[in-house]
């Protein structure tokens, strides 16, 4: 049995409470009127401040350049507004994601009757237990978005709607009571097979028969199924949405890739941990070296799904598609061409050699730059329509991935101590034990 | 002086890597193992030093990387000057985009293609190359461990009859 060491739940609830505090002062910073706004930008570097007052001059040239000015001011108060929302709603649906990542995951072992895996299923149910309070945290602020609490998705806001043909058209999916009953959907279905496969895979040690090992099989896979309806759709809803003229055919997979990749890296971080505390005895290279293979091979997947929606895009220069990428590439350029060599240049690079997917510290440093580069990529879908160019990796931000963090350690290490890290009964423990590269 | 080897025939992979492994533990050399698939692990039981392809593979994969880059920009840049997408920039790096699926396929293609080949050379294998099984049923169901004889015939005889060797020859190479 695995016990929640002191020194980690220490340093779990001191993440959390740096983070809160982060968040806190993210809040308490935001401008609540027009004028303090501005005076947020003003108040800025003088390269920025220059830009800004070069743009404005510009405006004022105009002949509705007053009207112009007040949109604009008003739109400034809205960005930074939501700047705090929008760094907790990204580092809430990160490490959401994370978990989610790792279910499927989870059901894909279980669907396929993997071999190698088993010994690792203990470690992916510790960590698909973040999907409860990590469900309810993202639940809460889609409920709050939709209560008008922030302006993270311009669809709730029924002024904007009242004068946009395209968003009324889209009024019939895009309204606020079902995109909250869509939510709770989504994710009663997901807690649903966790809680039960769980149930299933602790009721299999103490059975006769393999009873219980062949309903888990049939339950994961029926459950991919409504995993990769309901996943495809959760990323239009709570991330494509907030630009919500824009779409795009391949963007279910292209979060489900950021999701996947980020699971498997947790996984592996989590087993290495495991492992190096003297946990999981029968673990060996061969599995790690495993998870590095996926974590090597998910990267490229994903690489190869953002290129495709980015040639695409680029290729037939369509003014209502290609904005996603000129906002990006104008106001995000560090962070948008930053996530592709942090998810793509860096673990292809570090992860080619086998001998280097056996070796822990390699791992778990190529580990961390991903789980980085996966931030930044759900930084760089949620922000640009958010934030506009105000956005910044600043204490809001820091606060709240170092907030959920703490939260996300505290419950996954918690389940972990409920159950032996070791499945007795599964029928190819023997295999996964013995599993050899 | 042809030296003389021992022969000794399997019909199981499982048996043959158990006694290999025992061969080795009696400190034999093993000359070459015939088998009609590939055996896993079987190269480390045996000893052999590890496999350079994957590196030689690394370097093709950059040649091929390298010719597509080049190749498409005399093409598409400097011989011909092509508007591509409606963005006439005649720039290399600003239509790399449309370039890149021909990168990744010619990357991909080089370390495919000539992995095998230098694969064929490294094993001496080209077309109308004469066999090199000492027997024919190498090809179907059994496995051959060969190894040389220097004045321990009964020794290795007893031995290999014992890892469980369903035949055993003795031949002049």
């Amino acid at each position: 049995m695995y016990t929640f060491s002191n020194r980690l739940k220490i340093a779990s609830f001191i993440l959390m409470a740096v983070g809160v505090l982060g968040i806190g002062i993210g809040f308490m910073a935001a401008p609540s009127t027009v004028e303090e706004a501005k005076a947020i930008v003003a108040g800025h570097g003088d390269g920025h401040g220059d830009a800004h007052a070069v743009a404005e001059g510009h405006g004022s040239e105009m002949e509705h350049g007053d009207a112009h000015d007040a949109s604009h001011d008003e739109h400034l108060l809205h960005q930074l507004q939501n700047k705090p929302w929008a760094a907790l709603y990204v580092a809430a649906f990160f490490f959401f994601m994370i978990a989610l990542g790792v279910l499927a995951f989870y059901a894909i072992q279980r669907a396929a009757q993997a071999g190698w895996s088993p010994l690792l299923f203990r470690v992916m149910e510790g960590i698909t237990a973040y999907l409860v309070p990590g469900g309810i945290v993202v639940f809460a602020i889609l409920a709050l978005s939709v209560a008008h609490m922030n302006h993270l998705f311009v669809w709730m806001d029924p002024e904007v709607v009242a004068h946009d043909a395209l968003l009324q058209g889209k009024a019939g999916f895009l309204n606020g009571t079902f995109f909250l009953i869509r939510a709770a959907v989504f994710l009663g279905g997901w807690i649903l097979y966790r809680e039960y496969s769980r149930k299933l895979s602790l009721a299999q040690d103490e059975s006769n028969d393999d009873s219980n090992f062949k309903l888990n099989f049939r339950i994961s896979a029926g459950f991919l199924v409504f995993y990769l309806i309901t996943e495809s759709m959760m990323s239009w809803d709570w991330i494509m949405s907030v630009d919500p003229h824009w779409f795009s055919t391949l963007f279910g997979w292209y979060i489900f890739a950021s999701m996947f990749v980020s699971g498997i890296t947790v996984i592996a971080l989590v087993t290495i941990y495991l492992k190096a505390r003297g946990y999981l005895p029968d673990v060996n290279d061969s599995h790690i070296h495993d998870l590095a293979k996926f974590m090597f091979g998910i990267s490229i997947f994903w690489t190869y799904l953002w290129f495709s929606q980015f040639m695409l895009i680029w290729y037939s220069n369509i003014p209502e598609e290609v904005t996603y990428y000129v906002t990006r590439i104008a106001d995000f350029n560090l962070p948008f061409f930053g996530m592709v060599a942090m998810n793509f240049l860096f673990p292809v690079l570090l992860l080619m050699n086998s001998d280097f997917k056996r070796t822990n510290w390699f791992v778990v440093m190529t580990g961390i730059v991903i789980l980085a580069g996966h931030y930044m990529d759900i930084f760089n879908a949620i922000m640009p329509s958010t934030v506009g160019d105000q956005w910044f990796i600043g204490i809001p931000e820091i606060g709240s991935i170092l907030f959920f963090t703490g939260f996300f350690i505290f419950f996954v290490f918690r389940a972990l101590t409920k159950a032996p890290l070791q499945p007795k009964r599964n029928p190819f423990i023997e295999e996964s034990k013995h599993f050899h590269y | 002086m042809a030296s003389k080897v021992i022969h000794a025939f399997y019909n199981d992979d499982d048996v043959l890597m158990h006694a290999v492994k025992k061969v080795k533990a009696a400190k034999h050399h093993i000359e070459e193992v015939y088998c009609p698939f590939p055996v896993h692990g079987l190269d480390k039981a045996m000893g052999l030093a590890p496999t350079r392809i994957a590196i030689t593979s690394f370097m093709y994969g950059c040649v091929g990387l390298t010719v597509a880059i080049v190749m498409m920009n005399y093409i598409m840049i400097e011989d011909w000057p092509q508007d591509i997408g409606g963005k006439p920039s005649f720039s290399y790096l600003e239509n790399m985009p449309a370039f890149v699926p021909i990168m990744f396929e010619l990357t991909v293609f080089f370390a495919a293609h000539l992995m095998v080949i230098t694969f064929y050379l490294r094993s001496r294998l080209w077309p109308f190359k004469e066999a090199e099984n000492p027997d024919v049923r190498t090809t179907d169901d059994h496995f051959l461990m060969e190894i040389e004889i220097h004045d321990n015939e009964q020794e290795l005889r007893d031995l290999l009859m014992d890892t469980g060797a369903v035949e055993i020859n003795i031949t002049e190479k």
